[in-house]
């Protein structure tokens, strides 16, 4: 019995020490560092019109990509789990992808097709700017976070089944009828577990935004960015002020991503 | 009454029939405008020169250190990952002690955390005015400790569910039986949890084999020594070699591929089990 005992408390201690060394002190560490010497400075740095900016075109990011991949994401589920086609496993396959491919390598993908000599070189050549502006990185964020709605609905809607969208449609519902009323209430939740990792890592994308977007500052810079860019410059208390902003999302991301999962499972 | 409803059945079955082919389009017209164009120009640009030009840019020796260190270091990172992920995984499942839920809340912080506060975050722990005085800011120490965080929750939550599921009663008839806690794990509790662990390594890989942001500052992207094949590739687009940047990333892009079609089987030998 002692010999378990002190075996558990090992492995407890071992998990416990690993996690406080890689994760919780230094989380911790960036709040001390940031609020050190108060609040006035760390504000201060993230209300220059840079850092605003910066915080604005974040936003506008997840504005628009997170409905996108949230529709994209909800038919795209229907579609594998309702409908046999024998082209469902490759597209289960490509959507995965965004997860196998480095965020550099998205960013190059763009930057090659729709810059000088790509294939949709076109579009820049007729006004329509892409690259270094606000369509590309749009493009970079949606390419990022394709995967998550799908990946979370499509297990929900395999769980809740067939049986009450029949009965809907026996009963004289449409299509659409039976999907607003049936079919989304029943996977609502895994849509907004799915919605709430979309926002999260459309939020925080540094590199495949930063190679379309050639970094302007007050231009094209979005939070990530910007932090990167006040570091390099030494100007850590605008890096750390930035950084906290952005975990503080991050921990708003992961309370809803707790209180979802209770949800979930109920 | 039978026959309407036999009507208004076939009717909807009818529908469910042709509404999917527009839907099919839409998808399919989705991820070739977002996904797979941009990744094929990125193909049809590393064969620009033809593959002796492919192959003259891969084979750089710039290239080639980065991409070994990044090899080198996603494997010791997943061996790490698979200890302690499995150990993290097993306290949380098994242990009780207080705090215990807030710590398993706390898992998926690097994957909701961006990445690059992921690496300012390590450095004011481990940077240069450390308050520990452990400074591993531009060695390869610190590629490794930044590719553990980001890595942290995928072989912790691929072995999660199967600890929960996990039958009891055979680890209970084992010890009955005189089994010591050694023997039952790596004969009952370890090839139950191999599929979560093989999985949650294979994703870890992945991850670890394209990460950029949280390396690029902890790093100093010193060639030779610290310089990932992410942040080559990153300097590469932004020195105007797109042809040598689309070279490496196809190299990448290959290994990504392998392990997740690695993850597919095991899911499926897992599956089976």
């Amino acid at each position: 019995m002692s010999a378990s005992a002190s075996s558990r408390w090992g492995l407890r201690i071992l998990a416990v020490g690993y996690l406080a060394a890689l994760l919780i002190v230094p989380v911790g560490m960036i709040f001390y560092k940031t609020f050190e010497h108060g609040l006035t400075a760390p504000i201060e740095a993230i209300t220059t019109p840079n850092a605003i900016h910066a915080l604005e075109l974040t936003l506008l990011m997840v504005a628009i990509a997170v409905p996108l991949n949230a529709v994209f994401g909800i038919a795209c589920a229907i579609l594998l789990v309702r409908h046999r086609w024998w082209g469902n496993g490759a597209i289960d396959a490509i959507i995965n992808l965004p997860f196998a491919v480095s965020p550099v390598v998205i960013g190059l993908s763009l930057f090659l097709l729709y810059g000088l000599g790509g294939w949709f070189a076109g579009v820049s050549e007729a006004g329509f700017q892409i690259l270094f502006a606000v369509p590309g990185m749009v493009l970079a964020s949606v390419f990022v976070s394709v995967p998550f709605v799908v990946r979370e609905t499509v297990p929900v809607l395999q769980e809740v089944g067939t049986e009450q969208e029949q009965a809907a449609s026996t009963l004289g519902a449409g299509a659409w009828q039976t999907f607003w009323r049936v079919t989304l209430p029943s996977i609502r939740w895994g849509v907004a577990y799915g919605v709430v990792l979309t926002t999260a890592r459309v939020l925080g994308e540094f590199g495949a935004v930063s190679v379309v977007s050639g970094k302007i500052s007050g231009q094209t810079e979005t939070l990530p960015i910007f932090v990167a860019k006040q570091f390099e410059e030494f100007n850590y208390t605008g890096a750390y002020a930035g950084a906290v902003l952005l975990a503080l999302l991050a921990l708003c991301a992961l309370l809803a991503m707790n209180l979802m999962r209770g949800k979930e499972d109920a | 009454m039978a026959e309407a409803l036999a009507l208004r059945l076939s009717q909807a079955a009818g529908e469910r029939e042709r509404a999917p082919w527009l839907g099919r389009g839409m998808v399919v017209l989705y991820l070739s405008a977002i996904v797979l164009l941009p990744l094929a120009a990125v193909l049809s640009k590393s064969l620009d020169e033809g593959l002796a030009g492919f192959w003259s840019a891969v084979s750089s020796a710039e290239s080639v250190a980065a991409l070994k260190l990044t090899v080198i270091a996603s494997l010791i990172v997943v061996a790490i990952n698979a200890v302690f992920g499995t150990i993290i995984a097993w306290v949380l499942v098994r242990d009780e002690f207080p705090g215990k839920k807030a710590l398993n809340a706390f898992i998926d912080l690097p994957f909701a955390l961006p990445t690059i506060v992921a690496g300012i975050t390590l450095m004011t722990l481990y940077g240069s005015d450390s308050p520990i005085g452990v400074n591993v800011t531009f060695t390869q120490t610190a590629v490794v400790l930044a590719l553990l965080f980001v890595t942290l929750p995928f072989v912790v939550r691929a072995v999660q569910p199967l600890l929960m599921e996990m039958d009891r009663e055979m680890e209970e008839a084992a010890a009955s039986l005189g089994a010591g806690g050694f023997t039952i794990f790596r004969r009952i509790i370890f090839p139950n949890l191999l599929p979560g662990i093989g999985a949650g390594v294979a994703l870890a890989f992945a991850r670890a084999l394209g990460e950029f942001g949280s390396l690029v500052l902890i790093t100093g992207n010193l060639p030779f020594k610290t310089l990932v094949s992410s942040v080559f590739i990153y300097q590469q687009i932004e020195s105007g070699n797109t042809a040598g940047a689309a070279a490496v990333s196809v190299v990448l892009l290959g290994a990504s591929l392998l392990l997740l079609a690695g993850v597919g089987l095991i899911q499926r030998w897992g599956a089976k089990q």
